[in-house]
């Protein structure tokens, strides 16, 4: 158990590094530099080449990238040249707004999903899973982009029932309000990307009730007159439930993808948004540092279902 | 031949129609007429079909008719003119272009975009699957290794990154930008049907006879999984609409002046056209909807018909 753990975090360690490289030299290789036109129109070349100078913009790329990785470890992630605020504070800001975001989707996706496949799984091949499959079919093949726009078309602009941009009403105070606020700003996305994003959960959990059902533990239940109710709500999910939770961390990636379409889509400041803006400006400290994270979270995602599924599953840990 | 036989049987003529008849009506029908009595048992299916051939028939002959350079030229009599006023059929944007027109034009972009995604994808993730799941040991471990890495990466950054690198981009550098990162689904379904296949005894018997290892590959495992390939790769297809279409929408797909699907949907950014001027986005967001819906409810009855216990045409 612990040596499948070590042995993932010791093949992370090269991934990270690498990742790191690619990253710095990509962002290294992006036209432009910060400096030019963002000061006055007139600033004078050489003061601009001065700047370059001082941000160490002229050394080579590995002595760059070495200061770079130094400083990191010193949690120093340098500062943003457009926003003149340090990368840590700006990105540390903007991610607990995305975390939000994420963790609400993730919540009302669960709520959604497991009650679904449950009801799929118990009653297959019967109108309610005709129902639920195509759902999951709808929603599995439209683009998320396009029913992001749909939804703040019709409830956003339309019927006016959710806010289309921001994170926070401006000039609300007291903190109840506060977290009301930031609640409803959440909250259309939240549901649209909950909506749309239950397909692999009730998949997995219907073919896993399906084949629960004809196990010997539910017909020995069966047999000693549990009622079905109960059944299901006791053995049978319960059984599917680590793996479910599985899910958790593989859907980090696709959140972390989506957000980047749902925080430009409703202006809402997190770092999806901040890579958008960042790269229009050309602010590489922002870039690399934010491709840097969501390849590190993307990571650890994938770590933590591999540490659950293998907890589950014993077969996996033999390789 | 005919002679020959008529000479060393006693079987009649008669007697040899007959029998081929039986044969014939007995036989496995060939996996392209299991396709199509599935979608002549399946209703929607004929209609997804018909909408998905007619729209890229009808985009492709109708875009030749139009005058590229001028779709994107502005014409500010136009100004936001309606559906149906002026003599444009779908009315007009900002710069008075004609909605029908960029919406013709940018399907042909966005369906070839994402057609060409679909050929270099599938066939890089397909070669990548059967070597990788074939070959065990070293190989693989190597190549699951990159895989691992490739799918750490955040994909739409990456694409983005490399989109603003890339200085004079055009659609088939975009489509190579994109066939590099989304491989990986189909790779990983090959190789795990290729781990199964390669166990199997024809592959074994293969081995000791001496047929080469790229032999196996290509000639005996893969028609042995092209039912999957098929299945995947028009599902694929039906995503990568997707791929380019949300790009192109964020800023960083086609470039402005190129008509997309994308970039009509990113006419929506500006609160004013999103509920005043629906027109300028709404058709191309449905036509995303129809299509990708179309064609994967098609790769669905593929799969269908590729699978013998779930088949709905041709009781056999």
């Amino acid at each position: 158990m612990w040596k499948t753990i070590l042995r993932r975090i010791l093949i992370m360690i090269p991934e990270v590094i690498i990742l790191s490289i690619l990253v710095f030299l990509l962002a290294k290789a992006m036209p432009g530099d910060p400096f030019t036109g963002s000061i006055n129109p007139k600033a004078d070349p050489a003061q601009i080449k001065h700047l370059m100078k001082i941000n160490g913009l002229y050394d080579p790329w590995y002595q760059q990238y070495w200061n770079w990785v130094v400083h990191l470890f010193h949690g120093n992630l340098g500062n943003s040249y457009q926003y003149q605020e340090p990368v840590t504070r700006l990105i540390g800001g903007r991610a607990t707004n995305t975390l939000w975001l994420a963790l609400l989707t993730m919540i009302l996706t669960y709520a959604l999903a497991l009650p679904m496949g449950v009801f799929a799984g118990r009653h297959e091949g019967k109108l309610p899973d005709t129902v639920i499959r195509v759902y999951t079919y709808v929603t599995y093949c439209i683009p998320f982009f396009v029913i992001l726009v749909i939804g703040i078309w019709i409830f956003g602009y339309v019927l006016g029932w959710f806010p289309t941009t921001g994170s926070i009403t401006s000039g609300t105070t007291g903190w109840l309000r506060t977290i009301g606020s930031r609640f409803y700003h959440i909250l259309l996305p939240a549901v649209l990307g909950a909506l749309f994003g239950t397909v692999n959960i009730v998949q997995y959990l219907r073919s896993e009730v399906i084949d629960a059902k004809r196990s010997d533990y539910v017909r020995t239940a069966r047999a000693k007159g549990v009622p079905s109710k109960d059944i299901y709500r006791h053995h049978i999910f319960r059984n599917s439930l680590l793996p479910i939770a599985a899910f958790a961390g593989y859907s980090i990636t696709g959140l972390l993808n989506g957000s980047i379409f749902t925080e430009t889509v409703f202006s809402y400041p997190g770092m999806g948004l901040l890579f958008v803006n960042s790269i229009s400006y050309r602010d590489y400290t922002v870039i690399t540092a934010l491709v840097l994270i969501y390849g590190i979270l993307n990571l650890l995602g994938t770590l933590l279902s591999d540490i659950i599924l293998s907890v589950v599953d014993p077969r996996i840990r033999i390789e | 031949m005919a002679a020959n036989f008529n000479e060393h049987s006693d079987i009649s003529a008669a007697d040899l129609t007959r029998l081929s008849q039986e044969a014939k009506a007995e036989a496995t029908p060939s996996s392209a007429r299991i396709i199509w009595d599935e979608f002549k048992a399946d209703k929607p299916a004929m209609v997804a079909l018909v909408i998905v051939v007619g729209f890229i028939l009808f985009v492709m002959i109708a875009s030749l008719f139009i005058d590229t350079s001028k779709v994107m030229q502005t014409n500010i009599m136009n100004y936001f003119s309606a559906p149906g006023a002026d003599g444009l059929l779908l009315g007009a944007d900002s710069a008075g272009r004609s909605i029908a027109q960029q919406l013709i034009v940018g399907s042909r972009n966005s369906i070839g975009i994402a057609l060409g995604l679909t050929v270099i994808s599938s066939t890089f993730g397909i070669c990548w699957g059967l070597i990788s799941g074939y070959f065990n040991g070293y190989i693989d471990w190597g190549m699951q290794r990159v895989y691992d890495f490739m799918m750490m990466l955040p994909m739409t950054m990456m694409i983005i990154v490399l989109v603003t690198i890339i200085k004079n981009y055009n659609a088939v550098t975009l489509t190579l930008i994109f066939s590099i990162f989304y491989w990986e689904g189909t790779s990983r379904l090959i190789r795990s049907r290729t781990l199964a296949e390669s166990e199997k005894d024809y592959v074994a018997a293969s081995k000791t006879s001496g047929t080469s290892n790229f032999k196996i590959i290509f000639r005996e495992i893969m028609p042995n999984i092209s039912s999957l390939i098929i299945v995947d790769t028009t599902l694929s297809f039906a995503e990568n609409i997707g791929v380019e279409t949300g790009l192109s929408y964020l800023g960083f797909g086609l470039p402005i002046q190129t008509p997309s699907l994308g970039t009509m949907i990113s006419n929506a950014n500006d609160p004013n056209n999103i509920t005043q001027y629906w027109w300028t986005w709404l058709p191309a967001a449905l036509e995303i909807i129809i299509l990708c819906l179309s064609i994967s409810y098609i790769g669905q009855v593929i799969r269908r018909a590729a699978d013998a216990s779930q088949r709905q045409g041709a009781e056999d």
